[in-house]
């Protein structure tokens, strides 16, 4: 089934500039695995060597967060979206 | 007169600070900044002018939102104080005393942290604002009831990430976000919060994309201020 995946800007050095991509998954990891095989260098940006999702990024399926639910394990549907939020700091 | 502290006093805090200090509403204000006024920060860093390049900006933010105040009847409902201080795990709780809210405004992950456990800590509401590129964001955290900052993400990144400095930031943004602070600390004050919620603004497009948070029960807000469901 076909995930829309929202890529933010930090990370679209590794999308050739993409800020969507489609790829097809049951579940988040399912999804980041297809979108590590898509654009290499990507998943080490999002899961740390545990294969956990990284402290200062998190995911959201269809605007939930998927932290303290189901994580990675959380189930997609055709026609999701899923969104990459990395921790920003700027303020100046 | 409700106090109200500001954590970085530079492109987000300049518009935060003067958007309160005109709202009406009587404010007593701390802003809290280490760093000097360089021409650089003069276009988005709205309360300064060119005279007060090398000043401290905590200072240099004060003295002009005071005189925008100086009048007898304005001096009764608004104040402002300034600390020349870095944020740190060991200043902050002295700086959060009294305080009815924290705005965060500040610049580094680090800071950012310690101000989200401080204010944890200290039940004071918190509003996280930042603004990076072309991306803002407004976070409205109130401790023990709503996601805080550490529910998003467990933590700092390990490295240096781009700042401001490096990345840039488009200058109208800051006042997007400084403004949008500003009113989401008044609808904190007014006992009418809208927290929960991550809203991030897409400059170029003028997007808003709303995201819900989740409290994470295993989130150190949550072993202090324990979700209200369990
Ligand atoms: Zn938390």
């Amino acid at each position: 089934m076909s995930i829309t995946v929202k890529i933010p800007a930090p990370l679209r050095p590794l999308t050739a500039n993409q800020s969507e991509v489609v790829v097809e998954g049951a579940t988040v990891q399912a999804a980041v695995d297809e979108l590590s095989r898509k654009f290499p260098g990507l998943k080490e940006r999002l899961l740390d060597e545990k294969g956990a999702l990284r402290r200062y990024v998190n995911l959201f399926r269809n605007d939930e967060d998927i932290r303290g639910g189901a994580g990675l394990a959380t189930a997609l549907a055709a026609g999701d979206r899923l969104t990459i939020v990395p921790a920003i700091a700027g303020g100046r | 007169m409700s106090r109200v502290v500001i954590l970085g006093v530079g492109g987000l805090g300049c518009p935060a600070a003067l958007a309160l200090a005109e709202s009406g509403v009587p404010l007593d204000l701390l802003l809290i900044d280490d760093d000097v006024v360089e021409r650089s920060n003069l276009a988005r860093q709205i309360l300064f002018r060119e005279q007060d390049v090398g000043e401290p900006k905590a200072a240099a933010a004060a003295r002009r939102l005071g005189a925008m105040h100086s009048q007898a009847r304005d001096r009764a409902s608004f104040r402002v104080d300034f600390e020349n201080i870095r944020w740190s795990g060991s200043t902050g709780a002295a700086l959060l005393r009294g305080a009815d809210i924290l705005l965060d405004a500040s610049d580094n992950f680090a800071t950012r942290f310690v101000a989200n456990d401080a204010c944890i800590a200290a039940r004071v509401p918190l509003i996280h604002g930042a603004a990076l590129g072309w991306e803002g964001r407004l976070l409205t955290i109130l401790p023990g009831l709503t996601a805080c900052l550490r529910c998003l993400f467990e933590g700092p990144p390990p490295g240096p990430l781009p700042t401001c400095a490096e990345a840039g930031v488009a200058s109208p943004l800051c006042g997007v976000v400084g403004a949008a602070m500003a009113r989401a600390a008044l609808q904190v004050l007014a006992g009418k919060p809208a927290a929960g919620v991550l809203r991030r603004w897409e400059a170029r497009t003028g997007a808003e994309r709303p995201l819900t948070l989740r409290r994470d029960p295993s989130c150190a807000c949550g072993i202090l201020l324990p979700c209200p469901s369990q």
